[in-house]
């Protein structure tokens, strides 16, 4: 482990922990110029932040340990999986401890803290949120397992920075599976932050919530740091995302000046990916939840057709 | 891995994998205009992938298939369809008779099949496209797939049409398309197939009230 | 001592165990005595041949004869690497519940605890005994004691009929397997009359008999095992047994039947086929699949369990299944990283269900509920059974940083190789078969949620749970040790994978230790670090840093103020702990998108209901579609030969008579 690579990892730690909510804020923005609303400003998700840690919490009175500890636990895996993630560099010193694999644990981890801490208190959308978002979880984990296997199949590793690697390093060469695999992961992605078709992060009528209704009960410093981890993992599944498919500019190890020039073009890049995250959530409808399973039944199908076309026509021809 | 493959071969690829995608897409379609777009555009990426095999090749032959392919399937076809649609007032949804997810499931089993079928014949091709063999069979099948589980006419029709999409791409692709007669003769064939099809439609539209295909089983007799 | 053998100390044990249950039966109503006295000492032994067996680990075997056993046929016992991972599983895992029913079995509750515990002992001695059989004989009999010791706990309670039924039902379907096992044997020794294992490993059978051994196998220790369809036993005794009882068969006598199937397809039965992986894998998918899916729809938290065992077993064939084809196409390391996977989940799973099966019996002492519908909130008056639980369901859901886990890492790893296969189908598709996996270990997620979630968290659906006391000190102490092996699997793999090595050496000729070792003891990367790689305990040390640090930061730069008052609910007023979701309202989901699965009788309430009510009623279909009509088949049968029965003493003495000149005359040499 060189000096370079642990400065690169805390560098990559707090870029992911200030850049998060500014990502939020920016989707955030888009969004609401394109629905010609005035938007709010691209840093008030930070102003949020900080009146929430101000704020008194308020816990319900049967509320357990537990349910102080999940927002803790949570931010906890979603801080571990942006460390994990390449966003400026490969050369990243806790990468080894996860491969994609291990990633999608980290984030299934979250899930059942957070699914668990909603029904703690007892309330009936609590519940119900922690229900959904599981009934979520489960369709979405093996669409993200095939997107991972096609990338394994060509990188020949499960390990994020490998891949990045194998696929920077390649000829410009056209993958239908890879073209597959990009769709089905952006399906799952948007499944998976709470995001448009499958649920709203904007709503607040309380029947059509999934991840608000998760999080009702939360107050003060503890549902900052929940909002901050729904922050977190909206930028690590970004990074990740251009990380497999777009791996261009993403510095190599022992690379530290590499790494300082990768920072503006991840920001051009995460710019036009919040935006066209805001366009899909303005132009699509929240589905009902019971046509979630067909959303990601098509994500699945698209990662496994991906598989096939690769066996087919990329391994043999 | 990847490396030498030429750039034509990597297209045509990238075509016969939007086609497959695009096969899926009509079978999971539940609106009929969607569904003839689909098809539509299926025959648009089916012209581009021909147009690839003709540059490559430089085949005139090919050159014209392609434009054939795209004025037939990509625009005439369509519009018909769409045509009969509106003035048959059918535009409700497609009904299944088994259910989305369950018709995806078998889809990828057909797939499987199909590239599994194709594998031993693609290897005794040898042209710069044979891999795609596979997915043509497979976007047969599934249009078939199509054709079994749907219950209303129009998408009947669409099915055919689409198997015969994927026809087209098994000849192109192994054999870098069919002498120029015998391709003439079968969009000669669709095309008047359709339109026999559409009066077929206001019949049975006239007989019984609904181009529901299940009441032909009460045409038994006795 | 250094002449006696480490065979020897396991045999040492096991005479131990049954003195140890005898004992008992000496003062069969001495609650007191038995439960502080003779457990612990039986959680001793326990130790002794865990121990043992960690230490023999990666020796040669060793053999010895018994005097006992037919007349030209003694027990030959063997004691090899195989034997040794699972005996280490036995004791390790009967340690936490030998304690743990120390503190368990109390006054006045079902049998005489004299003779639960010569069952409980002798059950663990014959289980000791399975894995270490070198001859059919030996085999077939610790087989079947095992299965009379563990039919008798689990009719424990036989007032009740429905345990009696379920203890039958296990018994026919046990001894349906055994008469399966027993052909197998019978198969492998192909006629030479040569009944010891080192017999059937000499002799080359045809592909045809070996496939028929390798089913007959698959079929017998398939019905011990619970995997679809001759599972249907396995949810009604394991809720029907004492609590220590079920962990115990959930956790290890499963095992056996792992032990069992490992042992003839990879040792007795010669070079395997391809397609007996695919049977094995095709069989694994649907259990799991099954089993995972009713876990998640079941109202009874014991029964919850015992589905996710199912689904666990479904696992390990899967692993299993992709062991033998790659095996079977000369692919050895990738064979032994799936073999790995399946010792691996053996144990793992030997723990955390442990764990949550013995979780279950305190929640049941506490409030002698066993309805989801009619718990929760537990969290606040047993503490320590909930946080204890809380690491069972997470390694139960196969999530970092915990067992569970590693196993599942380890199969996806070796599905991801399965591409390779040099086979057109299978490679393409044994990857998609992965996917069913990811299916299975979040719909497990699923299950383990609303575990825990209805149980421990939420308001108490019932008033008398506040009384509900935490567990005992002994309890304690067998959950803590269970979590602890739960922990260790879960933040040690590659020392574990160095201590597993010597069993898949042994059966596949090759491991992974040398290539685990090599990326040190930290961190797994069973192929080559570029390749994969996992470090939980970097894992769980930089998570619970985080939340340290987030906790202290937060605490330092804010403040920790916090006020308690009513729920928000959005405003709304329905307070109750009726406005949560029951256990069936949060399976809804599951029910409704999987309908086919289930055969489900609905009730719903309509507008003209004086007591409106909704029902649910989960059904599995292999009942009408398999048993009841066996059953009725069955019935005919006997409807005709009871023709033949006439009641009459004469009449029977003749049939055995003509019975015996028949007999003579056939045998006539």
């Amino acid at each position: 482990m060189s000096v370079g690579g642990f400065l690169g990892q805390l560098f990559a730690i707090a870029l992911a922990l200030v850049l998060a909510p500014l990502l939020t804020g920016w989707v955030n923005q888009c969004r609401a110029w394109l629905q010609n609303r005035s938007a709010p400003p691209l840093l008030q998700p930070y102003y949020m932040l900080h009146k929430l840690f101000r704020k008194d919490v308020v816990l319900a009175r049967n509320a357990s340990p537990l349910f102080r500890f999940a927002p803790f636990a949570v931010f906890g895996c979603m801080l571990l999986a942006c460390a994990i993630i390449p966003s400026l560099s490969t050369d990243l010193p806790l990468a080894p401890a996860a491969d994609t694999l291990a990633l999608v644990g980290v984030f299934g981890l979250a899930r059942i803290f957070i699914s668990l801490a909603a029904m703690d208190v007892g309330t009936a959308f609590g519940s119900l949120g922690g229900r959904r978002e599981m009934l979520v979880g489960f369709l979405a984990e093996p669409a993200l397992l095939m997107v991972i296997f096609t990338l394994a199949l060509i990188s020949q590793s499960t390990s994020v920075a490998t891949i990045v690697e194998t696929l920077a390093h390649r000829e410009i060469v056209i993958y239908p599976s890879l073209a597959f695999a990009g769709i089905a992961f952006t399906f799952v992605s948007l499944a998976e932050n709470a995001r448009v078709p499958v649920d709203n992060p904007a709503t607040h009528l309380e029947l059509t919530m999934i991840h608000e209704a998760m999080i009702l009960e939360y107050s003060g410093r503890h549902l900052a740091l929940i909002e901050w981890a729904a922050s977190l993992k909206l930028y690590a599944y970004s990074c990740l995302g251009l990380a497999l498919f777009f791996p261009w500019g993403i510095a190599e190890r022992d690379n530290f000046l590499a790494m300082i020039a990768a920072a503006p073009l991840l920001l051009i890049k995460l710019g036009i990916g919040g935006c066209l995250l805001a366009a899909i959530e303005t132009v699509n409808a929240k589905m009902r939840i019971f046509r979630a399973p067909e959303f990601l039944g098509t994500a699945f199908l698209l990662a496994v057709l991906g598989l096939l076309v690769r066996l087919l026509l990329e391994v043999r021809a | 891995m990847n490396a030498g493959v030429p750039l034509s071969a990597q297209l045509i690829n990238l075509f016969a994998a939007v086609i497959l995608l695009l096969a899926f897409a009509m079978l999971a379609q539940r609106r009929v205009m969607p569904l003839i777009n689909l098809f539509g555009l299926q025959g648009l990426v089916l012209a581009g992938s021909t147009l690839v095999v003709a540059v490559t090749t430089h085949q005139a032959h090919l050159y014209w298939s392609a434009g054939l392919t795209l004025l037939l399937k990509a625009m005439l076809l369509p519009w018909i369809l769409h045509r009969l649609v509106r003035k048959l007032y059918v535009k409700w949804d497609v009904e299944s008779l088994v259910n989305v997810p369950a018709t995806m499931l078998i889809g990828i089993v057909l797939v499987i099949v199909a590239f599994n079928v194709a594998q031993p014949i693609s290897l005794l091709s040898h042209t710069i496209s044979r891999g795609t063999l596979g997915i043509a069979l497979a976007t047969v099948m599934l249009a078939f797939l199509m054709m079994i589980t749907r219950t209303k006419a129009i998408p009947q029709v669409v099915g055919f049409l689409a198997m015969e999409n994927g026809l087209f791409l098994a000849a192109t692709s192994a054999t870098y398309g069919m002498p120029m007669v015998v391709e003439l003769g079968i969009a000669l064939d669709v095309l008047v197939g359709v339109i026999i099809l559409g009066v077929f439609f206001f019949q049975i539209r006239d007989q019984f009230d609904s181009l529901d295909i299940s009441h032909m089983e009460h045409l038994k007799d006795g | 001592m250094s002449s006696l053998l480490a065979i020897d100390f396991l045999l040492i044990a096991a005479c131990l165990w049954l003195a140890v249950g005898l004992w008992g039966l000496a003062a069969p109503r001495n609650t007191r005595f038995i439960a502080k006295g003779l457990f612990p000492l039986g959680a001793l032994i326990g130790l002794g041949v865990g121990v043992t067996a960690l230490d023999f680990l990666g020796q040669s075997a060793e053999t010895a004869i018994l005097v006992i056993g037919l007349p030209t046929l003694p027990f030959h016992l063997r004691l090899d690497n195989l034997t040794a991972v699972f005996a280490l599983l036995l004791g390790f895992a009967s340690v936490g519940i030998s304690i743990y029913a120390a503190g368990y079995f109390r006054k006045g509750e079902g049998a005489a605890p004299g003779l639960m515990c010569l069952q409980y002992h002798a059950f663990l001695t014959s289980m000791l005994m399975v894995l270490l059989a070198d001859d059919a004989y030996a085999f077939m009999v610790a087989w079947e004691v095992m299965a009379l010791s563990s039919f008798f706990l689990v009719t424990t309670d036989h007032r009740h009929e429905a345990i009696r039924s379920a203890g039958y039902l296990y018994l026919l379907i046990a001894h349906v397997g055994a008469i399966a096992i027993l052909l197998a044997f019978g198969v492998m020794t192909s006629g030479s009359g040569d009944y010891t294992f080192a017999g059937m490993r000499a002799q080359e059978l045809p592909p045809f008999w070996a496939s028929a051994a390798f089913l007959l196998a698959l079929v017998g220790f398939g019905a011990k095992a619970g995997l679809v369809p001759v599972h249907v036993w396995l949810p009604e005794a394991h809720p029907a047994a004492p609590s220590p009882v079920s962990a115990m068969m959930s956790g290890v006598m499963l095992k056996t039947a792992i032990y069992g199937l490992l042992r003839v397809s990879f040792d007795l039965v010669g070079t395997p086929l391809w397609w007996w992986g695919v049977v094995a894998m095709a069989v694994g998918l649907v259990t799991a699949l099954f089993g995972v899916l009713y876990a998640t729809v079941q109202s009874d938290m014991k029964r919850l369990l015992a589905y996710s065992s199912i689904e666990n077993i479904g696992l390990l064939a899967v692993g299993i299944g992709l062991a033998l084809i790659f095996h079977s196409f000369g692919m050895e390391t990738l064979a032994a990283l799936a073999m790995t996977a399946v010792l691996y989940h053996c144990l793992a799973h030997a723990g955390f269900k442990s764990l949550l099966f013995l979780c279950t019996g305190s929640v049941l002492h506490a409030t002698r509920e066993r309805s989801l519908g009619k718990l929760g909130g537990l969290i606040h008056r047993m503490p320590w059974v909930a946080w204890l639980a809380l690491v069972g369901i997470i390694a139960g859901a196969g999530l970092p940083p915990l067992s569970g886990f590693v196993s599942e890492w380890l199969l996806l790893q070796a599905f991801l190789f399965s591409p390779g296969l040099p086979h057109s189908w299978l490679n393409m598709v044994v990857p998609v078969a992965a996917a069913v996996i990811a299916l299975v270990a979040a719909l497990a997620g699923f299950a383990m949620v609303k575990f825990y979630g209805i149980i421990f968290l939420g308001q108490m659906r019932e008033p008398a749970l506040k009384d509900a006391h935490d567990a005992g000190p002994w309890e304690r102490g067998g959950l803590s040790w269970l979590t602890l092996l739960t922990l260790l699997l879960g933040v040690m793999p590659s020392t574990v994978i160095g201590l597993l090595d010597a069993a898949t050496r042994q059966l596949l000729g090759t491991g992974l230790a040398a290539r685990v070792r090599e990326s040190g003891w930290w961190m797994l990367a069973p192929i080559s670090e570029d390749r994969a790689s996992y470090q939980p305990l970097i894992f769980l040390v930089t998570i619970v840093a985080s939340v340290l640090l987030g906790r202290w930061l937060v605490r330092r730069l804010y403040h920790g103020r916090i006020r308690r008052s009513r729920a928000w609910d959005c405003g709304f007023f329905f307070e109750g702990p009726r406005a949560q979701d029951t256990a069936e309202g949060f399976s809804q989901p599951i029910r409704r998108i999987f309908e086919p699965v289930f055969r489900m009788a609905r009730h719903f309430p309509t507008a003209r209901d004086d007591q409106p009510y909704y029902s649910v009623k989960v059904e599995d279909h292999f009942w009408h579609w398999l048993y009841l009509p066996v059953a009725r088949l069955a019935e005919r049968i006997s409807g005709l030969i009871v023709r033949v029965q006439g009641g009459r003493i004469a009449v029977y003495l003749m049939y055995s008579f003509l019975t015996l000149i028949v007999l003579l005359l056939v045998a006539r040499p």
